[in-house]
């Protein structure tokens, strides 16, 4: 660490102004406060600085996510050996795993932060950070057998259309990964629906056992295989095919616990969020006219991405609602779309991602409304006191 | 925007002014991403470049003619009925177009569907009738609705080249991106079609633009 430190302070001075790589000020900022926290201190005035910045704040959401990826690279080799009846130990399953998922985290950095540099170089501005998160939520929300070149062309879109249009990091409207999801959902449905893209290795069809579908249980649901829905026990720990992040129910509970004690992530989101999901399949089950619209709370919440898009997506501070009442709203609302999409539209078997994209665009809205209800409460109340 | 203005007696047919009514509207006045009119049809019909050019001709058609009947009667149409009166020149105009079109072109004509009758409420031609014939000479008109129609068809055609390259793979109908790449895993963008990526598109090429001319940076 001290030699790193030494010896960025002796490369320093040639970034700065009047140095011989001026031009690349940003790009070395950009490493120099990944690395270490900045050395930076208000001159004039007292101001209150929190230890924690930006950076801090997104290697935390980063952690939160490790679980669900180690429980990914996990899950896509052992998906991929169970589809041709193998069961070999613990080491090709986690190496196929690798294989299969460095790739696509890679490839997503590459492109999502490419882009990201070229804006703060050209703008002059520091490099925002905040694609650390989006860089490691796009590979989480892929089927593992996504073609490299569409994730790059998805981050590149996603960063460039959906974040720097509108000003960088902390500017957006909507979530940046999901954007990212979208694109590729709208521009290559063969690529992220259906049942043989979530298992690895099965496009090509080689070798596997009969019996095996590689259909994920929303899949199964849409297709009104209910019998086909995994166990609890599958869902919760899981051991399904999906998205590479999205599988085990555990892991993002961890990663949610991590969230919520740090204080990262919105409490309020998610719970709002969950009962909002809850409340969706309550009015389905009153109004049960097909076997979809009967099954359980639990069981819908625990298929496919609802959770992980209400604990990763939807608590997002930039496209969330800032307003306590208004995370209340969002997130309820966030989850009943989630779960009526699912249900209703055979088009879209998941319905989480479209869901917060629509609340992404309702959040300035929803906070509006609560804060002129808020003003005209105290009107009101000041307006009582002076009368009386 | 040029309005209102005095052209004296004897004017060369192609004077600067006139020529500058024919260059303005493909840069600082363009009626799509300047004065963002028209925005509609040019989400619609932008799918593939044959259609493009098609309804970019016939609007073109339509404003410069429009313009000059209605530039023509300028001083005869009592200002409370104008917007009617001109709403007739254009309808019979756009009818016009569209039974030529329907006898020529029939398949891009059925393409094109109902966008070729919606020339009527496109804002550009109601646009140009208000600001521009109603107070100046019938040339001039003649020549604003020209170079106003066209620079509304330079985007279009621009719009709908990367819509039906990067959607379809062709471009005018013809196959440019070639089989090996399909084969080696390229597949075509779907969202290109649909017409969300239209206004991207277009936002983009307001984007471009803007950077471009400094004229057009607001502070």
């Amino acid at each position: 660490m001290k030699a790193l430190r030494n010896y960025l302070d002796r490369i320093k001075p040639q970034f700065e102004k009047g140095g011989r790589f001026e031009k690349l000020q940003s790009t070395f900022d950009a490493f120099e406060t990944f690395l270490f926290v900045p050395d930076k201190t208000t001159r004039s005035g007292s101001h209150i600085r929190d230890a924690i910045d930006l950076k801090r704040t997104m290697s935390m959401v980063i952690i939160a996510m490790v679980p669900a990826l180690l429980f990914g690279i996990w899950n896509t080799g052992y998906q991929h050996y169970l589809s041709l009846g193998q069961q070999p130990g613990f080491g090709p399953i986690v190496g196929y795993g690798l294989m299969k998922v460095i790739p696509i985290i890679i490839v997503s950095y590459v492109a999502g932060l490419g882009v990201e540099f070229i804006f703060a170089q050209y703008r002059g501005h520091e490099v925002n950070e905040g694609y650390l998160v989006s860089g490691m939520l796009i590979p989480l929300v892929m089927p593992v057998d996504i073609p490299l070149w569409m994730v790059a062309v998805a981050s590149i879109f996603a960063v460039t259309i959906g974040k720097e249009t509108f000003g960088g990091t902390g500017m957006n409207v909507f979530n940046p990964a999901l954007l990212a999801r979208a694109f590729i959902f709208f521009a290559y449905p063969a690529k992220i629906t259906g049942d043989t893209i979530w298992t690895g290795g099965l496009t090509k069809g080689e070798g596997v056992v009969d019996g095996f579908s590689g259909a994920t249980p929303l899949g199964n649901a849409a297709a009104g295989a209910m019998d086909k829905i995994p166990s609890m026990y599958d869902l919760f720990f899981g051991f399904i095919p999906g998205s590479i992040g999205e599988t085990s129910k555990i892991a993002i509970i961890l990663g949610a616990i991590i969230l919520i004690v740090t204080g990262i992530g919105s409490w309020r989101i998610i719970v709002s969020g969950i009962l909002g999901g809850i409340t969706m399949t309550l009015i389905f089950n009153a109004f049960a006219v097909n076997d979809y619209m009967t099954l359980s709370p639990l069981t819908q919440i625990m298929m496919g991405s609802f959770l992980f898009g209400m604990v990763f997506m939807a608590t997002d501070p930039v496209t969330a609602s800032q307003t306590n009442r208004g995370k209340w709203i969002y997130g309820f609302l966030a989850g009943f779309f989630a779960i009526m999409i699912r249900v209703f539209n055979p088009a879209y078997p998941e319905g989480t991602m479209l869901a917060i994209l629509l609340m992404n665009a309702f959040a300035p809205l929803i906070d509006y409304y609560v804060v002129e209800a808020n003003i005209s409460k105290r009107l009101k109340r000041a307006v009582t006191a002076v009368k009386s | 925007m040029s309005e209102n203005k005095k052209t004296k007696e004897r004017e060369p047919m192609f004077s600067a002014k006139v020529l500058r009514l024919l260059k303005n509207p493909f840069n600082l006045e363009n009626p799509i991403t300047v004065q963002v009119l028209g925005i509609c049809s040019a989400l619609a019909v932008t799918v593939q470049m044959k259609p493009a050019i098609v309804m970019a001709l016939s609007v073109t058609i339509v404003t410069a003619f429009s313009n000059l009947i209605i530039s023509a009667l300028r001083d005869t149409i009592p200002s409370r009925i104008r917007i009617i009166v001109q709403l007739v020149v254009v309808a019979a105009l756009v009818i016009i177009v569209d039974q030529i079109l329907k006898a020529y072109v029939y398949d891009v004509s059925k393409k094109l569907s109902v966008f070729v009758g919606l020339i009527i409420t496109n804002c550009i031609l109601m646009g140009r009738l208000e600001a521009y014939a109603m107070a100046n000479k019938p040339w001039p008109s003649f020549v604003d609705g020209i170079g106003n129609g066209l620079g509304y068809g330079l985007i279009l055609v621009i719009v709908a080249f990367f819509r039906e390259l990067l959607g379809s793979g062709k471009i005018y109908g013809m196959r440019v991106i070639p089989q090996a790449l399909y084969d080696s895993g390229y597949m075509d963008n779907g969202l290109m079609i649909l017409p969300p990526m239209a206004l991207i598109t277009i936002g983009v090429i307001i984007w471009v633009q803007r950077s471009k001319t400094p004229e057009l940076q607001e502070k």
